[in-house]
């Protein structure tokens, strides 16, 4: 007994160096295969204030700029609205089957291998986990955790990231992955070799998915290979959206996700 | 006197937090160089203090860096790791006499003070980039990440260090 104690005298610092090292060690492999960690995510009340408080000044710097954006968005939009056939001046929302909410990035990163944006809408403003995030141009990411007041974000450069995407014009589908080499190219994996492809082919998003509406624009194709099975292309995207510049965001509710997701898990527990 | 040692810990340890995740996070330099400067804290802190609670601040320093840039705990098992093996590196930089009453920092000459900084900076972004990339198929990104990125490090940590030094010439 004597001498136990004494090693552990002896070693205490060792020991607690053991500990503290697991405590880490715990924290980085405790998350979901897919998901970042519930403790540890910068979605919380502290850090959340402070990166809004320091957006407050930064964000002076690009306004003219962010106004110019969002005027080309609205006159886009407005040309879309009134080009419809069936223009109403307020649409039916009962019949709606997504819901747009809108907001700010107060925290980006994209130098990582796992990269999360943080914004300034959480649970408070209706945000849950598995909703899509867009910019005007392109897609950006998937709500990852929310607190009251913030939400992260698991950008599309993260290599946990697997989103369903499709070429526009053939409606081939795979996953949209990322190799962590360049912040400007994603890569679009598990197409088959027959689909036809080529240099410059828009790639959207596709309808697989409950989390994006279909047709969302990601980007297009820079590069394409056949992979190591040569059965499947592997093919470089270069994105639309500039991600070391992403200030307005649109969250993306599925309305209907509940009842897919439902609907598939009875499915699943029928084939058993 | 602890007292004031303690108060200046704490608003290094503070500053050091902030400048780390306002600005070296978002450097982007190159599109990927962001330095980790708040590795300073275990270089600046003092030698003569209690070895656990030591570890134990570490261990706060890189959860608060963690916290705010979304990185599980990699940033933890770093500084811990380069907090408990600062005196087996001070002995081998300044050898026997650091464990002298008088021996200090500023004291000793600007070749080891770069040693010494330079290997914890290598501890530290080794450890850092290991966790991060967790696959030794990538070896060659590890290897080539820390040398790069500690490269950019060192060099803004030698600024800081001479910015703040308190040594009257």
């Amino acid at each position: 007994m004597q001498q136990i104690i004494n090693f552990l005298i002896r070693y205490k610092t060792f020991l607690l160096y053991l500990l503290l090292l697991l405590i880490s060690f715990v924290f980085t492999f405790q998350s979901h295969s897919y998901h970042q960690s519930k403790f540890l995510n910068s979605a919380n009340y502290i850090s959340g204030s402070l990166y809004a408080f320091s957006d407050n000044f930064t964000s002076y710097f690009a306004l003219r700029e962010e106004n110019e954006a969002l005027l080309k968005e609205n006159e886009v939009l407005r040309h879309q609205l009134y080009n419809q056939e069936s223009y109403a001046a307020s649409p039916d929302s009962s019949k709606a089957a997504y819901k747009v909410l809108r907001g700010k990035v107060v925290k980006n990163s994209f130098s990582g291998q796992r990269n999360y944006i943080t914004i300034d809408q959480g649970k408070s403003d209706s945000i849950a986990q598995d909703m899509g995030v867009i910019t005007d141009k392109g897609i950006l990411g998937i709500v990852e955790n929310t607190s009251n007041g913030f939400a992260s974000v698991q950008s599309i450069l993260n290599d946990k990231s697997k989103i369903n995407a499709k070429i526009k014009n053939s409606n081939h589908f795979g996953s949209l992955v990322w190799d962590t080499k360049k912040y400007t190219t994603v890569q679009l994996i598990d197409i088959p070799r027959l689909a036809p492809l080529s240099i410059g082919d828009t790639i959207v998003t596709g309808a697989m998915s409950s989390i994006f509406p279909e047709n969302i624009p990601i980007g297009t194709i820079s590069k394409f290979d056949l992979d190591s099975s040569k059965s499947f292309y592997f093919i470089d995207i270069a994105l639309f959206n500039d991600m070391t510049n992403v200030k307005n965001v649109y969250i993306i509710q599925d309305l209907n996700r509940a009842e897919v997701l439902e609907l598939e898990a009875e499915t699943q527990t029928d084939d058993r | 006197m602890i007292g004031n040692s303690f108060f200046i810990n704490a608003l290094r340890f503070t500053l050091l937090v902030l400048v780390q995740v306002l600005v070296f996070n978002r450097l982007d330099f190159f599109g990927f160089i962001n330095p980790m400067i708040y590795v300073l804290f275990v270089y600046w802190y003092p030698i003569k203090e209690n070895r656990s609670t030591f570890l134990i601040i570490s261990f706060l320093l890189g959860l608060c860096v963690d916290i705010f840039s979304d990185t599980l705990a990699i940033n933890t098992a770093a500084s811990v790791t380069i907090a408990y093996f600062r005196p087996v590196l001070m002995r081998f930089v300044f050898g026997v006499n650091y464990e002298f009453q008088s021996f200090k920092l500023n004291n000793s000459t600007k070749a080891q003070q770069i040693t010494f900084l330079a290997l914890l900076i290598v501890i530290h972004h080794l450890t850092y980039f290991t966790l991060e990339i967790f696959s030794f198929a990538n070896g060659s990104l590890i290897v080539q990440k820390t040398l790069i990125i500690g490269l950019a490090t060192l060099i803004l940590c030698l600024l800081l260090i001479s910015l703040f030094s308190t040594k009257k010439e």
